[in-house]
């Protein structure tokens, strides 16, 4: 045998053990482990498994050292990987089922609680507090220490965020003036919005990566809104401009719904693809479908003496997923 | 038991009459399509007229001119639809190829289907129409060997995925299904950002110009055969068909070996 | 008679070797139904190893990047380092995509295993006493498993999990009365959040939720062996006081590494053929982006189906929201769940009046109220989570979505009540043909000693052991 396949006896002998012990001559003392009859095709059977094990642990070794990147190689390492686990794991099984000593144990299961122990245990820890004479009052205090001492602990948790101070959640980067600009930070030319589709749109100067700054645009028909009394000059032209968070769960709201043909196909409307709420843009962003429970909040819109897009205010009211304080106020 | 029996049968009504509403629908129309017997005799424009007058006019009107309020028709169909005056070879070559059109009834979903009309039968139609009115815009040629992939994945994603699904699976938008764009050909997908058909948003060049719409083409036709580096791309879909593959390939096998190594042994 | 030499050496030094004959003889139930928490094991220990592996080469930050690297769909795409992290070791590392995969298969296959061994142990009354603590640990188990997962694929910041996250805003908001602080606190400014947000993320997905659920797993397992398996009742040695099965060793440990090495087997393989989360396909995560068909994994669904079905109402007293319509979905329900599930053993108690000691299992018809109340909340819980692959089935069957949705509606109420009912009499009907049957054992039995007791003209076979 060569010193590797010796290593490896060696190592299979040490988990499992099969030396038995010998009397002073050489009878077998009382079993511990059941007998079980030999069986070489078994054995031949794992020892080919653990073989091809190896084999497949070299081959994913070699599939590696030959990977140049040109090809994508994730199925063989998977494969070779996956295939030496395999074998392991049928050599591991057939080694139990046919090799290992079937035996039945019987074994009691433990006491279901020890009283004795118990009532001593309790003995000491009464016994060890005998000496005091106002055992309630001193239990108090250390745990108004403890009590103390946990809820100082927790206080730095404090810090990760503004657990006390809401009003944030109100804060949008839109005010009157505020330009409407594309993803590139173009202007936005009222002539350029067309019907029957939409527009993303962002504050100009400002991040675009907050809940307040994306709006989406659509235009519709004038005299199809149905917006309420003090909204009547919020969308010029029938221009309409909408928080493009979803006032659900804040997923981007990134479905417009716009008919061909009104009178055989569903009204305009605007739907967020988590939960499929969907909203009406002719109505001040109202609920149609879903499980929103508030409309989308829509920012007025006013068209400047070069025909640009800018905002005529902040939104109706907060953008975002509801909260206890969200039909509070308007944004600032 | 007849109490069990009664059980399981007003069981069964309530579960159809839940299941009912949601069933699917038929959109091709049942008579299949009107054709002139002499077809072979026609020329194109005869011949477009008369499949047009045969097929399209319950719903479009006489000329294209479109019907606002239904009307009686071909079939039992009460006719609706959308003039079609001015809507040039884009919209008709569109409609015709993917086998949108015919709708079988005017508010149902046009989807794809087995194409009825041969081949001469739609150039015809796609004539007639384009010649309603002038100066409608042509069958687009788009450049998706022009395009770029980046640019395409970024404005479709921004434009359509959130219909289309970002590799193109189709999806949900209330009231609409939305279709997968496998099938999909280069025109098509040109035509169909330029018209918007059913309920989906028309995309003008001043919204996405010609070389933004090769980039969006390029992009979709990756989506075909997307670049699935792990192995088996059980759909593309995400955590849903993975989620079977869990419980039903890796559930099912480990069990399996569970039952194995779990049987009795004998001696 | 030499002990072997390794025995030798361990006993020496740590005075092991009564422990270890003690663990040797330790007896295990022999049905197969009892590995199947140790697949959820071994999926652990392959989460482990992998994701060590992952940890070494991903960038938990959101500091924002342009990528110019082998996939060409993202070159001159904007992202955060995160995702760009997880492109390269997709595209760039040799064996990074099978760690990867591997990796996210295990934590789906953690998550199955744990629900059919959950299974397992409720419909045979395993969790009762002196098992109680043992099933609660398990279920905290579950839960924690559940936001570790979430968790751990939120970190890649791809389009698809940076929606689940603004779910996880939009949900923490709902909690009423305190549910804008309790979001504001855990992003740290109004979502997307702060920039830690990400590395927090990661640092609880690496550290402090592995640990707890290390901890609670360690729990687990001990007070396993400490009050030993249950077991089947399949012959009359086993009782109350006596366990019958195989011994640890050796007929139990190549059982046990078999299937960890067939549970790794399937892991790997899966890692490398089938994929999963190709998040180079979904794109880096954008504020004003979506995409349809997003998806929770797995393990979640159950929650996006309850988020969908809810009809659309706040519930408001004047202008004061006090409940946000995600919170009946995302934070009541599972909340029902996780504590009628911890609870379950009290309740039983309570409505049974057994609080003896068991050691012995039941089969599932031997106890028809539970078995019921099991199975219908399964068929609550599993029709929830099929609703939220409605538009799915919208998309392969044609079915309508809001057809379907009022479907669900509708059924996820009724069709518990009748799973109640019906498995309820099937239990008691298989309970009645097994007393049945065990007469007629019973009856043929005494016939045939009947039989031997009469004087016989010819020699009466012997009587058949039965």
């Amino acid at each position: 045998m060569s010193r590797l396949w010796g290593w490896l006896l060696a190592g299979l002998v040490l988990v499992f053990g099969w030396w038995r012990r010998r009397g002073p001559e050489g009878e077998e003392p009382e079993r511990l482990v059941a007998r079980t009859s030999p069986d070489r095709r078994a054995e031949n059977a794992v020892i080919a498994l653990f073989g091809l094990a190896a084999l497949a642990a070299v081959a994913f070794m070699i599939v590696y050292a030959l990977d140049d990147g040109s090809r994508d190689r994730t199925q063989l390492y998977g494969l070779t990987f996956g295939a030496c686990l395999a074998l392991i794991a049928a050599a591991l099984i057939v080694l139990g089922r046919r090799l290992m000593p079937y035996e039945e144990f019987e074994e009691d299961y433990p006491e279901p609680e020890h009283p004795d122990e118990q009532e001593a245990v309790s003995q000491i820890i009464r016994e060890s507090g005998s000496g005091l004479t106002r055992k309630r009052l001193l239990l108090t205090a250390g745990g108004a220490a403890g009590g103390a001492l946990g809820l100082a602990a927790l206080t730095p948790v404090l810090s990760l965020g503004p657990w006390l101070q809401t009003d944030s959640l109100y804060d949008t980067p839109w005010q009157a003036g505020r330009r409407l600009v594309d993803e590139h930070g173009a202007p936005l030319h009222a002539d350029a919005i067309e019907r029957e589709t939409f527009y993303t749109a962002f504050p100009e100067d400002a991040s675009q990566d907050e809940i307040g700054a994306p709006v989406v645009l659509v235009r519709l028909d004038p005299r199809a809104l149905r917006l309420p009394p003090e909204r009547a000059l919020w969308a010029p032209r029938g221009i309409l401009a909408y928080s493009k968070i979803c006032t659900h769960a804040g997923c981007a709201i990134a479905l417009y719904r716009s008919p061909l043909f009104e009178p055989t196909a569903p009204q305009p409307a605007l739907v967020c693809p988590c939960h499929y709420s969907t909203f009406d843009p002719a109505d001040g962003g109202s609920v149609l479908f879903g499980p929103a429970g508030r409309a989308l909040p829509q920012l007025p819109l006013r068209i400047d003496a070069r025909g640009e897009l800018r905002a005529a205010g902040n939104f109706s009211g907060p953008v975002g997923p509801s909260w206890q304080g969200v039909r509070g106020e308007r944004p600032t | 038991m007849s109490s069990s029996r009664a059980f399981a049968r007003a069981a069964l009504a309530a579960l159809v009459a839940l299941v009912v509403p949601v069933a699917p629908s038929q959109a091709q129309p049942s008579i299949g399509i009107v054709r002139p017997g002499d077809s072979a005799s026609l020329s194109s424009a005869q011949l477009g007229a008369e499949l047009f007058a045969g097929n399209c006019m319950t719903c479009h009107g006489v000329d294209g001119r479109g019907v606002r309020v239904p009307r009686p028709g071909v079939g039992d169909v009460r006719g609706q639809g959308p003039s079609l005056r001015g809507v040039g070879a884009l919209a008709p070559d569109f409609y015709l190829r993917t086998g949108y059109m015919p709708l079988g009834e005017p508010d149902e979903q046009p989807k794809r289907h087995r194409v009825l009309l041969s081949e001469r039968e739609i150039r015809a139609l796609v004539a007639y129409v384009d010649g309603l009115r002038p100066d409608g815009p042509p069958i687009p040629t788009p450049h998706p060997e022009r395009g770029s992939l980046s640019e395409g994945l970024q404005a479709f994603t921004q434009h359509c995925a959130g219909c289309h699904q970002v590799v193109g699976e189709g999806g949900v938008v209330t009231g609409a299904r939305v279709p997968p764009l496998r099938n999909a050909t280069a025109t098509q997908i040109a035509e169909a950002v330029r018209i918007g058909p059913y309920v989906m948003p028309r995309f003008p060049r001043s919204q996405i110009s010609d070389r933004e719409l090769d980039s969006i083409v390029r992009y979709v036709l990756l989506t075909h055969h997307p670049v699935d580096r792990g192995g088996w791309g059980i759909g593309n879909l995400g955590p849903f068909p993975e989620g079977i593959v869990a419980w039903l390939l890796a559930g099912g096998l480990l069990v399996g070996v569970c039952v194995v190594i779990g049987r009795r042994v004998r001696g | 008679m030499s002990p072997n030499p390794a025995v030798r050496f361990i006993d020496e030094r740590t005075g092991a070797a009564p422990l270890m004959r003690k663990v040797m003889r330790y007896v295990f139930p022999e049905h197969g139904s009892f590995l199947l928490g140790e697949i959820a094991l071994y999926a652990f220990l392959v989460l482990i190893a992998t994701g060590i592996y992952l940890a070494l080469f991903f960038d938990p930050s959101l500091a924002e990047t342009t990528y110019d690297g082998t996939y060409a769909p993202l070159r001159g795409l904007r992202m955060s380092a995160a995702y760009q992290s997880a492109i390269d070791l997709s595209f760039d590392d040799r064996t990074g995509l099978l760690m990867r995969q591997t990796h996210h298969w295990a934590a789906d296959v953690f998550l199955v295993s744990i629900v059919l061994h959950l299974m397992r142990v409720f419909f045979t009354g395993a969790f009762r006493r002196p098992r109680v603590l043992t099933w609660t640990l398990g279920v905290a188990m579950l839960f924690a498993s559940l936001l570790e997962g979430y968790l751990g694929y939120s970190v890649v910041d791809d389009l698809l999990s940076g929606m689940g996250l603004a779910i996880g805003y939009g949900v923490a908001e709902s909690v009423p009365l305190v549910g804008g602080n309790l979001a504001l606190g855990l992003w740290g400014a109004p979502f997307p959040g702060d920039q830690a947000f990400e590395s927090r993320m990661f640092i609880a997905h690496v550290l402090v939720m592995p640990g707890l659920i290390g901890a609670l797993l360690t729990g687990h397992l001990a007070l396993i062996a400490a009050r030993h398996h249950t077991q089947f009742r399949r012959s009359p040695r086993q009782t109350e006081r006596k366990l019958l099965g195989l011994p640890t060793f050796p007929a139990q440990t190549p059982r046990s590494l078999g299937l960890l090495f067939a549970t790794a087997a399937v892991l790997f393989a899966l890692g490398g053929l089938v994929q999963v989360n190709p998040v180079w396909l979904w794109g880096p995560f954008e504020l004003a982006q979506g995409t349809n068909g997003a998806q929770p994994d797995w393990y979640l669904g159950w929650l996006i189906g309850a988020l969908r079905l809810m009809p659309g109402f706040d519930v408001t007293i004047g202008d004061y929201t006090l409940v946000a319509n995600p919170f009946w979905g995302g934070i009541l329900f599972p909340t029902i769940v996780m504590f009628t599930m911890l609870l379950w053993p009290w309740i039983e108690r309570r409505a049974t009046g057994d609080r003896a000691v068991h050691n012995l299992l039941d089969r599932p018809r031997d106890a028809p109220g539970r078995t019921a109340f099991g199975v219908a909340f399964f068929v609550w819980v599993v029709l929830i989570f099929l609703a939220g692959s409605a538009d799915r089935v919208y998309v392969f069957f044609d079915l309508s979505y809001d057809g379907q949705i009022w479907f669900y509606r509708v059924l996820v109420w009724i069709a518990p009540v009748a799973a109640f009912l019906v498995t309820r009499r099937i239990c008691r009907e298989l309970q009645r043909s097994d007393a049945i049957q065990a007469e007629r054992e019973r009856a043929e039995r005494e016939a045939e000693q009947a039989l031997v007791v009469k004087p016989p003209p010819a020699p009466a076979p012997a009587p058949k052991a039965s």
